[in-house]
């Protein structure tokens, strides 16, 4: 009798504590179903005004409460693309002689290094964005590019410093970290033996790293960059207090612009009046939404390339 | 000369098939390669002691012992695959025809003497791609559909895979990923070929079609291979060094070590004594 | 040698080399950064940073006080939030949830961080601001939290997870409960993995600035109490360094400074934790 309400008692303390820690880890997925509602809830106004043509149109006037994206859409790609242009081949060159060439402990400090990296904070980017590259672009990249360039679209015009080039430039520096890591990663699960077959077949080092064991690796490599990717179209910080903030479209890279982060950072708080203000929220469900399909893509690739790795050759 | 005093061998060693080396005619073929005095360390740690062998011309030489005794190590030192761990530390000569091959470029020497490995290990790559791979790299300009088709031949895979060429080599079977590596092996025209264990992953239909193929390669390749499966060594080899604890304990053809080993301990391992 | 071979080798040491380039540069834009805080940000750093109140715009000197004691208010809160549901969530995952809820809870939470700060600003301010007509330290606090939730949720799991078998059955045998077995058993065998958690997730949030803009937002003066907008550092350092004046410019340096210090700090320590090992015997 005794023993039975004891053993009750036992499983009535396991009980709240499965029903306390369910509650708990509920309430992650009832924040995370809450916060895609209220984005798309308090986007309502301009949505129903403007429909689709909100990522068509270039127009962003608070004045005359007219809204386009396309000009933050158009800032945010062109950033990215320049980040990507420059981090890549800087991120994988750096995970292959992590991944191949260093002896390991060698390759853990550098790493330990990287990952410090990729802790500081975006504002502090934007400190250095705004006080060294920005003169920096004025004094030694524009004049490089510009004088023997500047019939070229994309180099034409004047410089203030600030812009997407130097935007890109930030930003490149600070997803190189998630490159390096995680294509670091995915190149040390690749099995030693596909190495070994090609050094055994008469390949140089050069050659049995970058035409055997990288391509084993691609799937992860891609994934590493879309996460690298993803990184970059959140930015806030550091973009919007090197870019310039002006909507608009321009070919130049040296031309001022704004993403679709920095605008909702630098005009948030001044919004006045509803579709104002829903519109920088609607700009924020495509930021959630951009970044939400590329994780999404990132993962899997990831995944898939880190379970090759250990499963295959198993047959 | 009795084969043992022991009446009850364990083990019934028949004349393998196709080895025709009697001790008569063994001292007239010549070895391809030729170990002396060999010592490896990995760092302080001795592994191979004071080795020397050969391994003949257009012949199988097996390697056999118990494991973790070195036969690995001494095969990998043949392609100079021992560099790739940092600490491994080697004295001796090792000759390829007459010429050191510590004193060649590596991979030029790497060319010559392929390797097997013990897990099947094609490259994530067609079967087509993984053929070609080798050659392109060495430059060579002709038809690689041509070296493709003669490898896979002389794999003995050709048939099963000719339709096939350019799936994925992952959706073959084990053994003939094992096979598809010996082809790619075979790709870059070898002078030596190493194969380190080559069946031990498969299973025994796949391992008897490969032993078929390694007396068939004798016609275009010398072969060294490292087997933990007596029986193995006696059907296929011509030659067998029997590694104990880092040292050859006892290199001579095939049929006399296997019928009338000239050490004791030789004896004790083919019997089944112990390993 | 042929010439082939010779042009194969030539460039396989040259590409090689290049990779070690990479990674050099790499590596050093880190010591830059820390360089060039050092020497902008290091002789601006006095005593009145610390104790001060910035002055009014436009006068030189004065401190950051209101900024670190806001910061601190802010983490502070953020990590009653974020610390409690992270670590129940993920003990509830690792003892007591079925696969299914797990992947669903999981799902969540990397989606949750993978979520751009400036949204979760969006959101807090539309849970947080908005109903209380009122830019507040709460609301920046449940931004932040918010942010610190995934991380220690799934390092809570992950170190859980990884306390062995024979430890729980251990426990159980003996008569213990569930709840007490992990409380008394399993979870102090994993905190030193959920403890670097939660330093990782704090050093993340602390140098946080978009979710502060719209929740937040700042304070020239002392925030009393948790329901005022308070100033803090990364949103200080944000609009010193955008002004037009000098004297706010040496500022921002020396806040940057005093910001990746503390962050750099809090994760060697935490990395340092972990790497000495977590507390389980070997079998």
């Amino acid at each position: 009798m005794g023993s039975r309400s004891f053993l009750s008692k036992l499983r009535e303390g396991d009980e709240i504590a499965r029903l306390i820690t369910f509650l708990f880890a509920a309430s992650v997925v009832l924040i995370t179903v809450l916060l895609v509602y209220e984005l798309w809830i308090n986007s309502v106004l301009p949505r129903h005004k403007f429909g689709l043509h909100f990522f068509v149109t270039q127009v962003w006037d608070p004045v005359v409460d007219q809204y386009g994206a396309l000009p933050f859409v158009y800032g945010t790609l062109v950033t990215s693309a320049i980040a990507l242009l420059l981090a890549v081949p800087l991120g994988i060159g750096a995970s292959i002689f992590l991944a191949e060439l260093a002896p390991p402990r060698i390759s853990d400090t550098l790493q330990f290094f990287i990952d410090l990296l990729a802790a500081v904070p975006s504002v502090i980017y934007g400190v250095l964005g705004v006080f060294i590259v920005v003169p920096l672009m004025r004094t030694v990249i524009y004049p490089a590019l510009n004088k023997p360039f500047g019939y070229l679209p994309i180099f034409k015009g004047p410089s203030y410093g600030v812009g997407f080039l130097t935007a890109g430039i930030v930003l490149a520096i600070m997803v190189i970290p998630y490159i390096i890591s995680v294509s670091r990663e995915v190149l040390l699960s690749v099995p030693r033996d596909q190495r070994e077959a090609a050094l055994a077949l008469g390949s140089t080092r050069w050659e049995s790293t970058w035409k055997v064991v990288v391509p084993f690796a691609r799937t992860g490599i891609m994934g590493s960059i879309f996460l690298a990717l993803a990184r970059a179209l959140g930015e806030t910080m550091a973009v919007t207090m090197v870019i310039g903030n002006t909507p608009q479209i321009k070919a130049s890279l040296f031309a001022a612009g704004d993403s679709i982060a920095s605008v909702i950072a630098s005009q948030f708080t001044e919004a006045t009046g509803d579709l104002y203000l829903q519109a920088l929220i609607e700009l924020g469900l495509v930021l959630f939404l951009l970044t939400f399909i590329l994780n999404g893509l990132a993962r899997l690739l990831i995944v898939v390339t880190t379970q090759k790795g250990s499963g295959k050759g198993n047959q | 000369m009795q084969a043992s005093p022991n009446p009850e061998l364990s083990v019934k060693v028949n004349a393998p098939a196709g080895a025709a080396t009697t001790r008569e005619n063994a001292a007239s073929i010549p070895m391809r390669m030729r170990i002396s005095k060999l010592n490896f360390y990995y760092g302080t740690k001795q592994i191979l002691f004071d080795i020397s062998m050969g391994i003949a011309d257009k012949r199988v030489t097996a390697l056999i012992g118990p494991s973790g005794c070195g036969k690995s190590t001494l095969l990998r030192i043949l392609n100079r695959m021992h560099e790739t761990v940092s600490t491994s530390r080697l004295e001796g000569e090792v000759l390829l025809d007459q010429q050191n091959i510590l004193a060649q470029d590596v991979t030029a020497l790497r060319r010559r003497v392929g390797m097997v490995f013990q897990r099947p290990n094609p490259f994530p790559k067609s079967i087509f791609e993984n053929i070609a791979y080798g050659p392109r790299i060495n430059g060579f300009k002709g038809p690689i559909a041509d070296v493709v088709e003669k490898s896979l031949r002389n794999a003995a895979l050709w048939d099963e895979v000719k339709d096939h060429l350019h799936k994925s080599a992952y959706e073959l079977s084990g053994g003939q990923q094992q096979r598809l590596c010996i082809a790619r092996a075979l790709a870059v025209e070898p002078e030596v070929l190493l194969l380190d264990e080559p069946c031990s992953a498969l299973d025994p239909i796949s391992t008897a079609k490969i032993e078929e193929l390694l007396v068939e390669l004798k016609n275009l390749t010398t072969l060294a291979i490292v087997t933990h499966n007596m029986q193995q060594a006696a059907r296929v080899s011509d030659f067998t060094a029997f590694v104990l604890t880092g040292q050859v304990i006892e290199f001579n053809p095939t049929p006399q070590l296997f019928t009338t080993p000239t050490d004791p301990r030789t004896e004790a391992y083919i019997t089944g004594r112990f390993g | 040698m042929s010439a082939r071979l010779r042009w194969r080798k030539f460039v396989s040491n040259f590409m090689l080399t290049m990779t070690g380039v990479c990674a050099v540069v790499s590596v050093a834009i880190l010591f830059l950064i820390l360089g060039y805080l050092v020497v902008n940000g290091g002789k601006s750093i006095n005593w009145a940073f610390f104790t001060q109140l910035p002055k009014p715009v436009g006068e030189v000197g004065g401190g950051m006080a209101n900024a670190i004691v806001g910061s601190a208010k802010l983490l502070l809160v953020a990590s009653l939030i974020g610390v409690p549901v992270g670590f129940l969530g993920g003990v509830y995952l690792a003892e007591f949830s079925g696969a299914k809820v797990a992947s669903v809870v999981r799902y969540a939470a990397d989606l949750l961080n993978g979520v751009p700060s400036i949204v979760i600003g969006i959101f807090a301010y539309s849970m947080a601001v908005l109903p209380f007509k009122q830019f507040s330290t709460l609301a920046g606090s449940f931004a932040l939290g918010l942010m610190m939730i995934p991380i220690t949720l799934r390092s809570t799991e992950e170190f859980l997870g990884a306390v062995p078998r024979m430890l729980r059955e251990g426990a159980m045998a003996l008569g213990a409960s569930k709840w007490k077995t992990i409380s008394t058993v399993i979870v102090p065998a994993a905190y030193r993995g959920i403890l670097t958690a939660i330093l990782l997730a704090l050093a993340r949030v602390a140098g946080e600035t978009a979710p502060l803009l719209f929740t937040a937002l700042g304070n020239r003066y002392w925030s009393p109490g948790w329901g005022q907008p308070t100033a803090s550092l990364p949103v200080m350092i944000y609009n010193y360094a955008l002004s037009p004046y000098e004297d706010w410019h040496r500022q921002a340096w020396a806040a940057g400074l005093v910001l990746l210090g503390l962050i750099l700090i809090i994760n060697i320590l935490a990395r340092t934790i972990l790497s000495r090992g977590i507390a389980v015997p070997r079998g």
